[in-house]
């Protein structure tokens, strides 16, 4: 039943051992050869950036590209907690195993076992690497580095800037990419955006890009492409991700040929700031630590829930005893601290229970009133002012006065592009870093562990395993873009491009991403069914079809058009949520973030190892065809697999 | 909330720009500006009209896309970034004149959207430290002053918004610049490279057409990260040091 399409190419050898011996036996490319082969980097975040600067490094060419107006100002900037890494300068237990535990079992055991143990075991390098950039990293009055705690573990092991840490750990890495681009070793290439990957005999050896400032499209050719592009959350409009963050590239690969793995494992964080209104157009996060000291309640009954909403009762009003704590009522031993799954699917069902305390009726309290009774204002203060002020910025209430209102939101993507252990994908040439991969979070991500995956793939490992590829390529000349198969992806990027200019219909390219958005949000989101699922999947070939033909864009091709942007974007986003809602279809289990209703006991998911204990990869067939399946074996050599409870 | 709004428009690099007018009916006063502009552009759809360009990414005040002067100052009335901040800051009936950021060094691209690669070119003359992947030592091995790394980190918040630029009256980069120089100069990490740093950025800064700094404190006034004006005094001192070492 497994597919024999798929070889993750995991070395021989111990767990413990893989990496290092691969590491010593991989292929080399000798430097005059380095020099001679170029390399195509798409996305500058924390994987992108790190790879094009390590790879100028070590020699080869490398063109970089990013749709933002600078490198610097890629999503992973916007990361606040912090990263993990397995220092053990805590002296309180941690080790690459634990680290490497407590991912898989945080991803409840949907990730794979080899290349989760590589990341916990590159993620000490990381650190220094940092360190040596220049990264103000928190310190102690000593002067060493401090840590702190973070979600679903119990060590100190979460490095941090403040509540900046994506930050400093991006400005690092594009100071690095920087130093390359002024050594000549690295191109960059700002506010461009790849449309197509181009294959030549089955390889990727370049892309058509769009220089969004003059329109124009380009041909740019290279030995290999790498896409760290990140993640797709904005597939459901409203999410924490940046405007622009999109699946373009990924979803581009994917339709040439790179399979799409667990594509409807998301990420929804508990603990964002409500919706307030049709005008929203994003939304903020508040960091996991506050629920530390936070209590997360709602009234017990719909009737206080409607006079609290509707403001003819104060929340500090009601007493104690018409309040329902519902994660402590259901979770006694972990309370408030829970993992980020469990604590949104509790929200969603108090919300749906009709006792959601805002005009939506989808947000609940997080109060901070026993804390700053326990502690005393200036303490709560101290841990978390900036984000108390941050929170009174867009809500103009105060937390100190009044319990904060909090909903889950969509947040980071699990799944991605299918890679095999060195990252490359079922297209030869073509490789995926960081978010936009699948390898390393199974169904669930732990705290302070994308910064770690963005920087371990793109400092740690592509630098070694691009070579496995490129050492066979040394004798091929520089590709040339006049060739047909350029000729023809540009012209399919140009045919697109008229297409929606040429439609003048009547809806604008956010209506009809709102629209999808609520789709994926009702039927895709926190909780699924086999019954809304294929609604759903109706509903999306709707708002296709209304994307194709009703579509109203301004403009031309050939100028600065940030609507044509979106709606190269939104159109893949479509076509996205289309298999999203097929893998959820499929996956007869609940796991991690993802929670079928039907696969569950009592409110708690209910995995089903026996028959899902698998990747499942898409691929693509074509135009209107059903996309295929293909099963990845998950092997547990080292972990037992068990359920997680938290009651 | 009903507001008037100016806005400048301006075709691309080349073309004369000019201030249009738009009456907007029916702002929530808890939309972000940037939200605000959602709608306007919203309301020129539906009208068959090109909207505004403008740049904005992340949305939550980090990653430094937005930019906008509002009313006479960067990133609007309140000390934040222009997505952070809210329509509540503003009165019903209110008159809000949009212009993008004016500056030699930041070209206009299209409407409110400006060209600050200047920005990246002063990072790429010296903004770092050099140190290859794999080649640093054990992370702890160098004690840094608690003091010390978080005067750093207050440095390093920068983001690149360009709001110093277009709040100087001679569209000074002076505060990005100092805050890099002093990122980077109050690490150890970054001492080696120190003096060559400091003379490449400013010569970049030159370069690109920014002004001379007089001192008066309207970059920090308006830096919506709250960046110090410290860092000049940093950059004036790390500049004079590294010219008297390079004369010996």
């Amino acid at each position: 039943m497994y597919s024999d399409q798929l070889n993750a190419r995991i070395p021989e050898g111990p767990l413990a051992e893989k990496w290092t011996r691969y590491r010593s036996v991989l292929p080399l490319v000798s430097p005059n050869n380095k020099r001679r082969l170029d390399i195509i980097v798409i996305g500058t975040g924390l994987a992108g950036a790190a790879a094009a600067s390590s790879l100028g490094e070590l020699g080869y060419n490398v063109k970089a590209f990013c749709f933002q107006d600078s490198p610097r100002r890629a999503h992973s900037i916007a990361a606040q907690g912090g990263i993990n890494a397995a220092k053990n300068y805590q002296n309180d237990g941690d080790s690459v195993y634990r680290l490497f535990y407590d991912t898989i079992k945080g991803g409840d055991y949907r990730s794979r076992e080899a290349n989760v143990y590589r990341l916990a075991e590159v993620s000490t390098s990381i650190i220094d690497q940092c360190v040596a950039q220049g990264v103000p990293f928190a310190r102690e009055y000593g002067g060493l580095l401090a840590n702190r705690s973070f979600g679903g573990v119990q060590v100190s092991r979460t490095f941090y800037a403040r509540g900046q840490t994506g930050q400093q750990l991006l400005l690092g890495a594009y100071q690095s990419l920087s130093k390359e681009i002024a050594h000549g070793r690295v191109k960059m290439y700002n506010r461009h955006e790849m449309l197509d990957v181009v294959i030549i005999d089955g390889k990727a050896r370049g892309i058509i890009a769009r220089d969004l400032v003059t329109g124009k499209l380009e041909r740019h050719s290279a030995h290999a492409v790498v896409i760290a592009s990140g993640g797709y959350g904005n597939v459901f409009f409203l999410s924490t991700n940046a405007m622009g963050s999109n699946v373009t590239a990924s979803w581009k690969a994917y339709k040439k040929g790179a399979f799409m793995a667990n594509p409807c494992f998301t990420q929804i964080h508990p603990t964002c700031i409500p919706v307030k209104g049709a005008h929203q157009s994003k939304l903020t996060l508040m960091s996991e630590s506050l629920r530390n000291d936070g209590r997360v309640w709602v009234p017990k009954t719909q009737e206080d829930a409607k006079k609290i909403a509707s403001g003819q009762l104060k929340p500090v009003d009601l007493p104690d005893d018409r309040r329902d704590y519902f994660l402590e009522r259901m979770y006694p031993s972990f309370g408030n601290l829970v993992p980020r799954d469990v604590a949104s699917r509790a929200a969603k069902m108090v919300c749906d229970d009709g006792r959601g305390v805002n005009e939506s009726g989808q947000a609940v309290f997080l109060d901070f009133r026993d804390s700053i009774l326990r502690l005393g204002e200036p303490v709560i203060r101290e841990r978390y002012g900036n984000l108390f002020d941050m929170y009174e910025k867009i809500t103009a209430q105060n937390p100190y006065k009044t319990p904060m209102m909090i909903y889950p939101a969509v947040h980071y993507t699990m799944g991605g592009t299918w890679v095999d252990y060195n990252l490359m994908t079922t297209i030869p040439g073509l490789f995926a870093l960081g978010e936009c991969n699948f390898s390393d979070h199974g169904a669930n991500r732990l705290g302070a562990s994308a910064l770690m995956q963005g920087l371990a793939d793109g400092y740690f490992v592509i630098p070694y395993t691009i070579g496995t590829f490129l050492s066979k390529e040394i004798l091929t000349p520089r590709i040339d873009t006049n060739r047909l198969e350029f000729e023809q992806a540009e012209r399919e990027v140009r045919h697109t491009l008229s297409r929606f200019l040429g439609m003048k219909g009547s809806q604008t390219v956010d209506t009809l991403h709102r629209k999808l958005g609520q789709i994926m949000w009702d039927y895709c989101g926190m909780a699924r069914n086999a019954e809304g699922l294929q609604k759903a999947l109706d509903m999306i070939a709707d708002v296709r079809h209304q994307f194709w033909t009703d579509l109203y864009v301004p403009g031309s091709a050939e100028e600065f058009n940030p609507e044509l942007e979106k709606a190269m974007r939104v159109a893949d986003f479509i076509e996205l949520g289309d298999l999203m809602i097929r893998d959820a279809y499929n996956r007869n289990e609940s796991c991690g973030g993802h929670f079928r209703e039907e696969y569950s006991s009592g409110g708690e998911a209910l995995r089903d190892d026996e028959n899902y204990t698998y990747v499942a990869a898409w691929e693509y067939k074509g135009e209107g065809q059903t996309p295929a399946l293909h099963k990845e074996e998950l092997i547990y050599e080292n972990i037992e697999l068990k359920t997680r409870s938290y009651v | 909330m009903k507001l008037t709004l100016k806005v400048w428009r301006q075709k691309n690099a080349q073309a004369a720009g000019k201030f249009e007018t738009y009456q907007l009916d029916k702002v929530s006063p808890d939309s972000s500006f940037l939200e605000m502009m959602d709608l306007l552009n919203d309301q020129l759809l539906n009208q068959k009209q090109e909207p505004v360009a403008f740049d904005h990414d992340c949305r939550e005040g980090i990653c430094g896309t937005c930019s906008l002067y509002i009313n006479g100052h960067p990133h609007g009335p309140d000390q934040t970034t222009t997505c952070q901040l809210h329509m509540r800051s503003f009165h019903d009936g209110q008159t809000i004149t949009i212009e993008p950021w004016r500056a030699r060094a930041f070209p206009v691209i299209r409407d409110l959207a400006v060209d600050r690669s200047a920005f990246d070119r002063i990072i790429q003359a010296g903004g770092y430290i050099s140190v290859s992947t794999g080649q640093a030592q054990d992370a702890n091995a160098i004690p840094i002053p608690k003091i010390q790394a978080d005067e750093a980190m207050d440095a390093a918040a920068c983001i690149a918004c360009g709001a110093c630029v277009a709040a100087c009256k001679n569209a000074s980069a002076m505060l990005f610049v100092g805050a890099k120089v002093s990122h980077l100069g109050l690490l150890p990490q970054g001492r080696p490279e120190a003096a060559l740093r400091v003379e490449a950025m400013v010569a970049q800064m030159d370069k690109e057409g920014f002004g001379a700094c007089t001192n008066t404190g309207a970059c920090s006034a308006e830096c919506p990260k709250e960046i110090p004006q410290s860092v000049i005094a940093m950059l004036n001192r790390e500049y004079l040091l590294a010219s008297v070492a390079s004369r010996q």
